[in-house]
């Protein structure tokens, strides 16, 4: 991870905003789909033990952005697994991703709250002063 | 928000003049402490759905009102499909039909503080509630269908509820028009395994105590008697209604310009009623309104198994089920004429007034019970609908409290374990698998809904008729 890549959440009157920053649009989307992860629990207490397969595409980057987090919801409450780390490409809108993670383990996570899904209020992909990339949304809580 | 700019209508009626594209008035209803305390975004938000097709007489914000999608959470909104009306998924919501239900329990209050940690505890252990939880139900594709078509009603016939319930639950515990075909996989697949589960967030199942009533007649109509216990589940249409939400607010937000259709905020998505997509959107957000009754159906089911175990005696009434995330079709009179119109209640409560032909006959004389959720730990709210609320808007009222604090902000200034050990001392009982959790819930990070609830009963849109205090509370 390069020394740019970050997360943060947003405070929002009802709900929260996920941030995610990194040296390129890929690495911001994996760190504010991180900063999802870190709405429900302690990311550092998630085990990187399966891969699951995400890709979805969209006419801008913005709206892609809302895609991949609210995939990334999908497959949180599907298969009942929080995620601790995402390997994203992005190429013309398209993104295909590997998320690592395991099953909710409610001892060991202590899963604050349920994500309902990524909204398009506060939603912004832009490219930072410093060259880095930032991207954000308000997610449903 | 800055109130200067506002004109008045009686004490609680402050009225935004149209302006711009603005195609009808917007009205906020509330105390003028509570319209100060309001974020400028409510009026932003309330401006921008008086803008949109085919509205009808107003847009209207609840007491409650705070900043939403698109639309103000505590927004009411009428649309008439004839005059090019639309039908928007973030008028509606993410969490479709989440709503509050209260029931009698037949038992004083304490009778069951006498085994507080132990109801908790029973709760706790049979209500699936909170990330990583699962109902006991496993839909396949035929059950599922017939979930999606058939509500309460589905829930009753499969052995997961009472039949009584029906008639006390808003569409008699079915939705018409309900569309299980224009749900998709995706959604369906979230549904799969969490019915019966309470979810996370402001959802909670608690046991109150009656603590005050303000209307005898009424509450004796309702079945609410002073000290006695009662049930309140709020909680909604889980993840089927949340994928139908971010699913249709998507499309929606992309089809806007094809339907000619200028939106201010992508989050106003919407669609003609009278167009496929909105009538997709219609048929799909229906069958989340039965997923919702369906859902805390079970969870009644599920709490009256563990009162029998507990009391042998206890008879669990159900008072009402209120809904308050929806679009209804219903008939309302404006300018003296009887209209189809579609409300959309998105944070807000259909409050129907005496002798409104919806209501079922016991409580065609007072009005439809309006059940105002607390936060946890502090009181929540029995009104009932009134007649003046038709003319003021559409028949609604307030919801809830709404948050004072960001999640972020009550996580730095509560710690979970101290919350629930100081509310224990007050004899209030959490059961909750986060600390972190309750400490985003704490009582503190909401507003007092004694005021918002206060405003809804002065300016008219509802009465008051019993406040509640908790016992036990079961939080995701």
């Amino acid at each position: 991870m390069s020394k740019t890549a970050a997360w943060e959440h947003v405070p929002h009157g009802a709900d929260i905003g996920v941030r995610g920053r990194g040296a390129t649009l890929a690495e911001a989307f994996e760190n504010a789909a991180l900063a999802l992860t870190a709405v429900i629990t302690d990311p550092e207490s998630v085990r990187a033990r399966t891969a699951i397969e995400i890709a979805c595409a969209a006419p801008d980057r913005e709206l892609l952005l809302v895609d991949w987090l609210n995939a990334v919801v999908f497959e949180m409450a599907t298969r009942q697994m929080l995620f601790a780390r995402f390997d994203v490409t992005i190429n013309n809108h398209s993104l295909a991703a590997k998320a690592f993670g395991e099953p909710v383990c409610r001892e060991r996570h202590h899963p604050a709250v349920e994500v309902k899904g990524a909204t398009l209020t506060g939603l912004a992909v832009r490219q930072l002063a410093d060259n880095a990339y930032s991207a954000e949304c308000i997610v449903d809580v | 928000m800055d109130t200067t700019s506002l004109s008045r209508e009686g004490e609680y009626g402050w009225v935004i003049e149209p302006t711009g594209d603005m195609r009808v008035p917007a009205v906020i209803y509330a105390a003028e402490n509570l319209v100060r305390d309001m974020d400028e975004k409510v009026r932003e938000q309330i401006t921008n759905v008086a803008t949109l097709p085919g509205i009808v007489k107003a847009a209207y914000a609840m007491p409650d009102a705070h900043w939403g999608y698109g639309f103000p959470i505590g927004g009411v909104a009428a649309f008439d499909a004839s005059a090019g009306g639309v039908v928007s998924a973030g008028g509606v919501g993410f969490d479709i039909s989440c709503g509050v239900r209260t029931l009698a329990t037949g038992l004083h209050a304490d009778t069951v503080v006498g085994v507080g940690p132990r109801l908790a505890d029973a709760l706790f252990a049979d209500i699936p509630a909170g990330v990583g939880s699962e109902g006991a139900i496993t839909l396949d594709q035929k059950k599922m269908h017939d979930m999606l078509a058939g509500g309460a009603e589905w829930a009753v016939s499969q052995g997961w509820g009472d039949a009584r319930d029906l008639e006390r639950i808003e569409e008699h515990g079915c939705m018409a028009g309900a569309r299980p075909d224009c749900v998709s996989q995706k959604a369906k697949s979230r549904q799969k395994r969490e019915m019966g589960t309470l979810g996370s967030g402001n959802h909670y199942l608690e046991v109150q105590r009656v603590e005050q009533i303000y209307d005898e007649q009424v509450a004796e109509a309702f079945g609410l008697v002073t000290g006695d216990a009662v049930v309140s589940i709020h909680c909604g249409s889980r993840g089927l209604g949340h994928q139908i939400g971010t699913e249709f607010l998507r499309e929606m937000a992309a089809a806007a310009s094809q339907y000619d259709i200028k939106l201010p905020d992508r989050e106003l998505a919407c669609a003609p009623l009278e167009s496929p997509l909105g009538e997709r959107y219609l048929g799909a957000m229906r069958a989340a309104i039965n997923c919702a009754l369906a859902n805390r159906e079970i969870i009644t089911h599920l709490t009256r198994r563990v009162f029998v175990e507990l009391f042998p005696d206890a008879q669990l009434d159900l008072i009402y089920d209120v809904s308050h995330n929806t679009c209804k079709l219903e008939s309302h009179i404006v300018d003296g004429k009887a209209r189809e119109l579609f409300v959309h209640r998105k944070g807000a409560t259909r409050a129907f007034g005496p002798g409104h032909p919806d209501l079922p006959l016991a409580l065609r004389d007072t009005g439809q019970p309006v059940l105002i959720g607390g936060s946890m730990g502090t009181a929540s709210y029995v009104l009932a609908g009134t007649t003046t609320s038709e003319q003021l808007a559409f028949s609604s009222a307030c919801h809830g409290a709404g948050r004072a604090m960001s999640r972020h902000a009550a996580k730095r200034r509560w710690r979970g374990r101290e919350v629930v050990d100081e509310l224990a001392e007050r004899h209030i009982w959490i059961r909750s698998p986060s600390f972190r959790g309750v400490a985003e819930e704490a009582p503190g990070a909401y507003k007092d809904v004694s005021h918002v609830v206060q405003a809804s009963h002065d300016a008219g849109l509802a009465r008051l008729v019993a406040r509640v205090t908790p016992i036990v509370c079961i939080k995701g």
